[in-house]
């Protein structure tokens, strides 16, 4: 069932097979072309600044799903369909999760190598900046399905939901971008614990909002 | 294959919708092969009373009791809107382990649809395929919310037959409907008989 369920779950968000799905990525990398133009060519300065940029765009690509991640399945029935089947809340959200994940994080992983071509990123940089993003991404999409849970029978969830992401994520983007000042692998560790505590709190979090939002 | 005894009580029901008591003291015992027919006017409380039957809304008071699986059929169609009904139904009868899912589509002449995308459907052609999906899952209870609204005759005629079959195999049905069911020895009662009265203030 569990299967089933991620691979529907995957059918619909995953890059390329879903409508508009590949957008997270595209975004990301235009973030990532954009910012030579606005602040020169230099190569020093983009190589200093380029990885705060490459996380400010994994940040905002993981908010542009937010929307369809859980709402529409509230309005759809569908987690009550499976609700009466026998199949926790906690239960669909990991899958979820995991679905959510798997849809930006690998692509997002991917396009970071040219994205770091086009800002000068290099080296030992680089490596720390994947390394990172690999250590985060599973924290930010734990973020992002909370507060799509918790949003999804707002009317203005969409707006909301990015809105709440960003100071959310912070702890993340504080030592996911530091640990590439400071060239450290201590901060990475600190990246990976958040994003474990994150993966852990989710689904429960997450499952008890679309319960709750039944009530309404 | 029906479970051998299934069972719907609702004691001494009551439910709010926000801050307004929809109904109070609703009680009904269903045993197996009861068809019940619900009527009330719209915003009576028909849906809310068959999502706390179902275990989707907590009463404000009062208790449910149900022996049995439950199927349940509302205006939440619970089929992916981009995918076309064949494969959105094979998500569910693959969970629900359907052995014979050609038969199902045959009775509820869905084998034309099954290339056409679920947003494209009429509101008759979805409500037949939520019917499809109630078959397959092949569970004692089922608790069904305007089922018969956007059907052709043809349809509400394949409808009624399915729950007399449903119920002489020992199922229960509970149906919330405006439309009379052609159904035998089915018990019916209006949702407005339990509604409060307009000076009772609620508790």
């Amino acid at each position: 069932m569990i299967a089933a369920l991620l691979r529907r779950d995957l059918a619909q968000f995953f890059p390329f097979t879903g409508s508009g799905a590949a957008l997270p990525v595209v975004f990301f990398v235009a973030v990532a072309m954009l910012f030579p133009f606005a602040v020169g060519p230099d190569a020093n300065v983009l190589a200093k600044t380029g990885g705060g940029v490459v996380w400010i765009a994994a940040l905002l690509a993981a908010i542009l799903p937010l929307e369809k991640l859980v709402a529409r399945d509230i309005q759809l029935g569908f987690f009550d369909q499976l609700r009466l089947r026998g199949v926790a809340e906690e239960a669909m959200m990991a899958v979820r999760l995991l679905a959510h994940w798997l849809s930006f994080g690998p692509p997002l992983l991917l396009a970071t190598f040219p994205a770091a071509a086009l800002l000068k990123i290099e080296g030992e940089t680089f490596s720390i900046l994947l390394l990172g993003l690999l250590a985060g991404t599973p924290g930010l999409a734990a973020i992002g399905l909370m507060i799509a849970a918790l949003t999804a029978s707002l009317r203005a969830g969409a707006a909301l939901s990015g809105l709440l992401l960003i100071p959310l994520a912070l702890p993340i983007l504080i030592f996911g971008a530091g640990a590439l000042a400071r060239q450290d692998q201590v901060s990475l560790g600190f990246v990976g614990a958040i994003s474990l505590a994150l993966v852990a709190l989710a689904p429960f979090a997450a499952g008890a909002a679309i319960r709750a939002a039944r009530e309404n | 294959m029906q479970a051998p005894s299934p069972l719907l009580i609702a004691e001494n029901l009551a439910c709010r919708r926000g801050e307004r008591l929809l109904f109070r003291r609703l009680s009904f015992r269903l045993e197996g092969g009861a068809a019940c027919h619900m009527t009330g006017a719209n915003g009576a409380g028909k849906t809310t009373l068959i999502r706390a039957l179902a275990g989707l809304k907590t009463p404000y008071a009062g208790s449910v009791t149900r022996e049995g699986a439950l199927a349940l059929l509302d205006e939440r169609i619970g089929l992916d809107p981009d995918l076309p009904l064949g494969q959105a139904l094979a998500f569910w009868f693959a969970l629900d382990g359907v052995a014979d899912a050609a038969a199902i589509m045959e009775r509820l002449r869905l084998d034309p649809l099954a290339e056409v995308p679920v947003r494209y459907l009429s509101t008759g052609q979805k409500k037949r395929a939520t019917l499809a999906r109630v078959l397959g899952q092949a569970a004692p209870v089922w608790l069904l919310d305007e089922p018969l609204s956007g059907l052709d005759t043809a349809s509400q005629d394949t409808f009624s037959a399915l729950v007399r079959e449903h119920c002489a195999g020992g199922g229960i049905a509970l149906i919330a409907s405006h439309q009379p069911l052609d159904v035998p020895g089915m018990t019916s009662f209006a949702i407005e008989d339990f509604a409060p009265a307009p000076q009772e203030d609620e508790a």
